[in-house]
């Protein structure tokens, strides 16, 4: 692939995918953009009159949006403290030598498998029901008043949910970088006079800072637009207590028609997420370097 | 202070016994060094030393206390590892202060310790830089300056050249021992190299599966060793071993001549044959010359002006008083 010929043989080939991959995300992005300047609703008929930047002033002066905000930033962040400190205890645990490590290692790795909505019905209807819920069965069985998860700490709840989605990701990718640990480097420090939790402190978690910063940035990208589980289990509510700005997004377009609106709400939620990631990578990033 | 003794010491991974009950005294100040092929077990006996594996059965003392149960801390030596073993995400500076962090000594004596190191060992320009941006020798003074701070009762060290090139690997040897000349410290050092256990040693501990074959200083291993093993291990070129008839001649089953005490001579001689390579070294020439009725050829140490070229006929005469006799057991004949 070396020679000029050979180049622009290259460039002809890909250029299909390039164009259907730029047409993809253009054309969305540009009506998005469009749209979110027009007075646009489906039940209001009329003209699409441009109205300016009326669509964001009203997103960003409701009330729920201050609300979706800091619930955004709190699923974000309760999720990634569960699955990065979770992880790291259960690789530590998985890469301990046990009989059937295999099947463990299988069955660890299960809920990554199960579709959001799946897993988030389950734990609604089997785990959270305050009924016929198996928590609720386990405070009964203590003569306890069963805690009713799902209105009594919505978003705490979901962030239960979200990071048992979330936690086999963690822990396969930290369990691969401790498996790559020089055990020269362990015996090393042993011999320096390191007890267990100074390896661990000096060594391990030094060793598992570029997994862990992989884990948190791939993380963020996916849990700034969680979805499928708010709309399963709370509707975003009681109140707005579960609402974040995806979901917020999805009622300001979806439930009250208003497209002009929701473009708008979707275009500021893409800014803050962008907002988030630039933060991430000066704050970590510099772990990525070799 | 540096004193180690190992009485009937056993280790055996599973069902394979690594180590068969094994006894060995190390002196105070001694450099040791453990030599033998690949896998015979040497690293597996200094990780015994260090702490680092169980010993299976028997004692191991230190100083004259028993060590057989103490914790690798607790033992007072220090390792270089083959793979230098350095924490890459600690400055060169924090390396070596690592150990003395964890004995929890002050700081300025720790500050002292690191800067004393940095200067025996050529380090200062560097004391800032991450384990990643140093070359090979470097990582190996950083090892070794992360041992010599901690002030150890023995230093052990397992292959710890053998990731470097030809000249850097000379050089390290060198350093090496004029380490163990200022400091005077009990060092226990192994390596697969007879070069390196030659040059480096007072005394060398020839292992093979396990089992110690001969202990003793170079030129001893040299002049007299012990048995086949030790002799076909210890010198370079490797002896030539005779046996049959012509070993019946001396009363032994097999005769050892090395390459350097056979003569080249211009007719007669014991042996006669084509030199099948010649290898020059400048100041050597080595000759494999191909005798009728043996398997390998001869090897043979001559000047390094020498005129013979693959294909010449040259004639070999031993030097008589420097035969080694074999009995059918392999052990040497005094
Ligand atoms: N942890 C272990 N488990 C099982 N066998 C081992 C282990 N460590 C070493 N051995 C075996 O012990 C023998 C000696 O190994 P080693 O001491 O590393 O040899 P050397 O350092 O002389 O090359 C080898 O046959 C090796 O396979
Ligand atoms: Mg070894």
């Amino acid at each position: 692939m070396a020679t000029k010929h050979s180049r622009a043989a290259a460039r002809l080939m890909i250029s299909p995918a390039v164009l259907l991959l730029l047409g993809w995300m253009i054309i969305p992005l540009s009506m998005t953009v469009y749209f979110s300047f027009l007075n646009y609703n489906l039940v209001i008929p009329g003209p699409h009159n441009f109205i300016g930047f009326k669509n964001y002033y009203y997103f960003l002066t409701d009330p729920a949006f201050g609300t979706a905000l800091v619930n955004t930033l709190v699923l974000v962040a309760g999720v990634l403290l569960i699955t990065t400190i979770g992880g790291t205890l259960l690789a530590l645990l998985l890469d301990q030598p046990i009989w059937g490590q295999g099947v463990v290692r299988v069955l660890v790795i299960a809920p990554f498998f199960v579709m959001p909505t799946v897993s988030a019905l389950i734990w609604k209807n089997m785990f959270m029901n305050p009924v016929n819920g198996i928590f609720a069965w386990i405070a009964q069985s203590f003569g306890l008043q069963p805690f009713d998860f799902l209105s009594q700490a919505p978003l705490f709840s979901i962030i239960l949910i979200v990071a048992w989605q979330w936690l086999p990701f963690a822990t396969l990718i930290l369990l691969t970088a401790l498996q790559s640990l020089d055990s020269e480097q362990m015996e090393a420090a042993e011999m320096d006079g390191a007890g267990p939790v100074a390896r661990f402190v000096q060594i391990t978690v030094p060793h598992l800072s570029r997994a862990g910063t992989v884990v948190i940035l791939i993380q963020t990208i996916f849990l700034l637009s969680v979805f499928a589980e708010i709309l399963v289990t709370t509707n975003g509510g009681p109140g707005n207590a579960s609402t974040n700005l995806t979901y917020l997004v999805y009622a300001q377009s979806l439930l009250q028609f208003d497209v002009g609106g929701g473009s708008a709400g979707g275009l500021v939620a893409v800014v803050l997420a962008n907002i988030v990631a630039i933060f991430l990578m000066r704050m970590i990033g510099k772990n990525l370097d070799a | 202070m540096g004193q180690i003794q190992l009485s009937k010491v056993v280790k055996r991974f599973g069902d394979v016994e690594v180590i068969p009950p094994l006894d060995l005294d190390i002196d105070e100040g001694e450099f040791v060094v453990f030599v033998g092929p690949s896998g015979c077990g040497k690293s597996t006996l200094l990780r015994l030393i260090a702490g680092l594996e169980d010993v299976t059965d028997g004692v191991i003392s230190i100083d004259g206390q028993d060590a057989t149960t103490l914790p690798p801390a607790r033992r007072r030596l220090a390792m270089v590892f083959q793979s230098y073993a350095l924490y890459p995400h600690m400055s060169v500076r924090r390396n070596i202060a690592f150990p003395l962090k964890m004995a929890k000594m002050p700081r300025d004596e720790i500050d002292r310790r690191v800067e004393n190191a940095a200067r025996v060992l050529n380090l200062g320009d560097y004391l800032d830089r991450r384990p990643g941006q140093l070359s090979g020798g470097q990582r190996q003074r950083v090892a070794i300056g992360r041992a010599i701070v901690r002030e150890p009762a023995a230093f052990l060290f397992d292959e710890p050249l053998s990731n470097l090139d030809a000249a850097l690997r000379v050089n390290m040897r060198l350093e090496i021992s004029e380490l163990h000349n200022s400091l005077k410290t009990t060092m226990i050092y192994v390596t697969h190299d007879q070069v390196e256990a030659m040059t480096m040693a007072d005394k060398i501990v020839v292992l093979h599966a396990g089992r110690i074959e001969q202990v003793g200083s170079p030129l001893d291993l040299y002049r007299a060793p012990a048995n086949l093993f030790v002799a076909g291990f210890i010198g370079s070129p490797k002896m030539n071993f005779v046996a049959g008839a012509e070993a019946d001649e001396y009363g032994a089953h097999t005769i050892g001549i090395r390459p350097e005490h056979l003569a080249i001579v211009a007719e007669g001689g014991v042996w006669s044959g084509k030199v099948v390579v010649s290898e020059h070294l400048g100041s050597d020439t080595f000759l494999h010359v191909e005798v009728a009725g043996r398997e390998a050829p001869m090897t043979v140490r001559a000047d390094g002006e020498v005129p013979f070229r693959a294909g010449d006929i040259v004639h070999l005469s031993p030097d008589r008083t420097k035969i080694h006799r074999f009995d059918a057991q392999g052990v040497r004949i005094a």
